[in-house]
């Protein structure tokens, strides 16, 4: 345990050493040396980085622009949005609008796009999409003014302010539409933004359910983990290797197999119920898998092994001798502990409820498993957005407000409690 | 775990912690790139010339298809199948034809699917010539330009006839916990559902996507749902229902035909199906947008859709055809479990392909906020 203050006042930096005075040629010498070492050290860790960066940076970052860029309606239908440019909204657009709609539709139809369009505008007006598809077909049959009367008599949308102001909106590639429905928000007709109508807002309640869900997981596999990390570094070698080799199993065992585990032990016919009901606790098979309980109960299995053992290799470095020191010097056990042991094994703590929380964030396929339908985290939300809806503005935009929330909280946790605390072993 | 490293507070250490906390995730991550670099090359050196990569929809189906074409299939001519599954995720298609990295070949999809990909031009149109079969020979070939149907098949109510005391006959039954209590399975998606709901609720099915099209229709199905909320256990995948039922997890689900079929007469399991209200839809195969190997994909979907080779599949799940000239050759005895049959069809409805197909999104919208609440 190196503590910040204190020790520094002893320890010799490069600084202090009486460097200068052996003259500026030495200095430089041993300044390039050390760059040469700082530079060899760097190629090392090149493979890696590189690494990372083409096989998990790049393709995270391109994926999140999904999220704030889609240039869907700006690159189907341009003229369009060009002449949208100079309508002030109040009533619908000239006929130049609608010529250029004509136009963008007849293009469409033989870049195959149609769909595209009526995809888009089906996420800001519900259930226009085969509209869309059908005027972009009907388009093909207009080839003289008046475009505008011909249009609406295509499909009476085309008589709506509402599907024209939306097609203003998304015309620009870069939008907010996705982030702001991630948040239960729109935009209305006008542009200013407002919440969506309470049967469409959900994300907020799935994203503060995710934090819910794994700030308990958390704090659960501490309450589970400490005394038994405490067991573990306390126990006689042999002892204690045999009891960490009942925590590393779990822990070289695949997620989806402990899950389904559970999802056997906790069915209403599974064994756990048949044992309760064979105490007579109850007639009623307890509601233990679908629910919360379930949820939580396979969570905390899975990531127990993560919260115990930064604890584990913190309290193994810590010498019994503190702990006698604050016995001999009057302390009573309970007051050594709090003032002497715990603070000493907060670094692990850190680390260790931090690893769970963040890997909690994105648990997906247990709460599937043994979770209701309530329990549903954002990452299921974000498969279903990426996966049926095909979606990827949606999914995109969840992701990135995930990685914001979490980046912030470990920021906060960093200024908090300090990073630089945190002990992984 | 073994790192004793005390990270030191230095000027820039910022950039350092933030690379820790990437890193950790990395960890997960790594599982999963070496499982994605395994399966590259373990697929890999299948995707040699005369291999197509044919992708259904797993468990009982699965088998069905195994047996009635990928095995007589490679029997017959030099081709080999590459077999995959997967649960009708269209962005797997999508994502393939994006980044012009197309290995799956043929791939079978829904209605609902079939539809949305044909349009976003992620699939191709067939051509029927090149095939050499008869396209009017086939159930529902002209609802889409990219399709020829495989089967016919149906979401069902189903039961086990051990776990209630009087057989429910209807889909208001499914909806009535005082006559029949105990938990339902319903598959985690508004179609189907909304329609049951409506149905249960007095409305006549001729009517239901009229009345599903307006605000207050959408609010009485939902309403009529809610009063069953609570004992719903919801499934995804289509293995699902028949597990739960033997399970015990649940009494009454739902559940697509042949799955049911195939446990009671397999593995001899006590569930009967309830025809009530059955709701029918297609599903056939799909050439996707630039496969690698169009011209055995091809020669593969001639195979499939051959009326011997549709019959056959009968005898291991119970779906109805697409192919019409197929129901000629049909063993008997699976008649009466097929959802074409007509004793099955007196209330059946099919489901609405181009009311989905607009309204899915809003729909889903309203039924995920729903269901978490």
């Amino acid at each position: 345990m190196r503590r910040r203050n204190g020790l520094r006042i002893f320890s010799i930096t490069p600084s202090m050493t009486p460097v200068g005075t052996l003259g500026t040629g030495l200095k430089r010498q041993f300044a390039i040396a050390e760059r040469r070492g700082h530079f060899r050290a760097l190629l090392l860790i090149l493979p890696l980085f590189l690494f990372i960066v083409v096989t998990f940076a790049a393709p995270v970052i391109m994926l999140l622009t999904n999220a704030v860029h889609d240039p869907s309606i700006a690159e189907t239908l341009p003229l369009t949005v060009a002449e949208l440019k100079n309508w002030d909204g109040k009533d619908t657009p000239s006929e130049s609008v609608y010529a250029a709609l004509v136009q963008d539709f007849n293009k469409a139809k033989e870049a195959n796009t149609a769909a595209l369009i009526g995809k888009r505008l089906n996420y800001e007006v519900a259930g226009v999409r085969s509209k869309v598809i059908a005027s972009v077909n009907k388009a093909a049959n207009i080839s003289a003014p008046p475009y505008k009367e011909q249009m609406i008599k295509a499909d009476k949308i085309w008589g709506d302010k509402l599907i024209w102001s939306k097609i203003k909106q998304s015309g620009k590639s870069l939008t907010d539409f996705y982030v702001l429905r991630s948040l239960d928000l729109q935009r209305s007709g006008d542009g200013n933004i407002a919440a969506v109508p309470k049967s469409q807002a959900v994300y907020l309640t799935v994203l503060w359910r995710t934090f819910y869900i794994s700030s308990l997981v958390t704090l659960i596999t501490l309450a589970m983990a400490y005394p038994v990390a405490f067991m573990l570094a306390h126990a006689p070698a042999r002892l204690s290797n045999i009891l960490l080799i009942f925590v590393l199993v779990p822990f070289w065992t695949s997620l989806l197999v402990r899950s389904t585990a559970w999802y056997v032990l906790l069915q209403d016919n599974g064994p756990v119920n048949d044992l309760i009901q064979g105490f007579h606790f109850t007639d009623e098979p307890f509601k233990l898998i679908f629910s919360r309980f379930g949820t939580v109960t396979a969570m905390v299995h899975i990531q127990l092994p993560f919260t115990l053992l930064p604890i584990y290799s913190v309290m193994k470095n810590i010498s019994p001798s503190y702990m006698r020191a604050a016995r001999s010097l009057g302390g009573g056990p309970f007051y050594s502990f709090f003032r002497v042991y715990l603070p000493l094994t907060l670094p692990g703590i850190g680390a260790g409820c931090l690893l769970t929380f963040i890997l909690s964030l994105g648990y997906y396929i247990t709460p599937a498993l043994v979770g209701g339908a309530s329990d549903q985290m954002v990452s299921g939300i974000i498969a279903s957005a990426m996966n049926q809806e095909n979606n990827w503005g949606k999914a995109s935009a969840l992701s990135a407000i995930l990685l914001v929330a979490t980046m912030v909280l470990f920021f906060v946790y960093n200024r908090l409690v300090g990073i630089d605390k945190m002990k992984f072993g | 775990m073994s790192c004793k490293c005390v990270v030191k507070n230095k000027p820039g250490e910022q950039y350092t912690r933030l690379f820790r906390a990437i890193n950790w995730e990395e960890v997960m991550n790594k599982k999963l790139l070496s499982a994605v670099a395994l399966m590259a090359a373990l697929t890999l050196p299948a995707l040699a010339a005369d291999s197509v990569t044919v992708v259904s929809w797993g468990g009982a189906y699965q088998d069905s298809v195994r047996k009635a074409f990928f095995e007589p299939f490679m029997k017959e001519t030099s081709d080999k199948i590459v077999e995959e599954e997967f649960n009708g995720e269209i962005a797997k298609i999508r994502a393939m034809v994006d980044s012009n990295n197309v290995t799956w070949d043929v791939v079978e999809n829904d209605s609902m699917t079939t539809i949305a990909a044909c349009a976003e031009g992620i699939v191709e149109k067939i051509d029927w010539d090149k095939l050499g079969l008869k396209r009017d020979e086939f159930i529902s070939a002209d609802a889409s330009e990219c399709v020829v149907p495989s089967i016919l098949y149906a979401t069902v109510l189903a039961y086990d006839s051990t776990k209630v005391k009087e057989a429910p006959t209807s889909v208001t039954a499914f909806f009535d916990l005082e006559k029949f209590p105990g938990k339902r399975g319903l598959q985690k998606s508004p179609f189907v559902n909304l329609e049951w709901a409506l149905v249960a609720d007095g409305v006549d099915i001729k009517d239901v996507y009229s009345v599903l099209a307006t605000p207050e229709g959408v609010d009485r199905a939902f309403a009529k749902l809610d009063t069953i909320k609570k004992d719903v256990v919801w499934w995804e995948a289509g293995a699902q229902p028949p597990q739960l039922l033997s399970d015990g997890q649940v009494v009454l689900t739902s559940a697509w035909n042949g799955r049911i079929y195939k446990a009671a007469k397999e593995d001899k399991k006590p569930f009967v199906v309830l025809w009530d209200h059955q709701a029918l839809d297609w599903q056939g195969w799909n050439v996707v947008k630039g496969a690698k190997n169009r011209d055995a994909a091809y020669r593969f979907i001639a195979f499939a859709g051959r009326p011997d080779r549709q019959a056959d599949q009968t005898n291991y799940i119970s779906y109805g055809p697409g192919n019409k000239e197929a129901i000629k050759n049909t063993n008997p005895s699976i008649t009466p479990d097929l959802p074409t049959s007509p004793d099955n069809m007196k209330t059946a409805f099919i489901i609405n392909a181009s009311f989905w197909a607009d309204n899915l999104d809003t729909l889903r919208e309203r039924f995920n906020v729903w269901v978490a609440q």
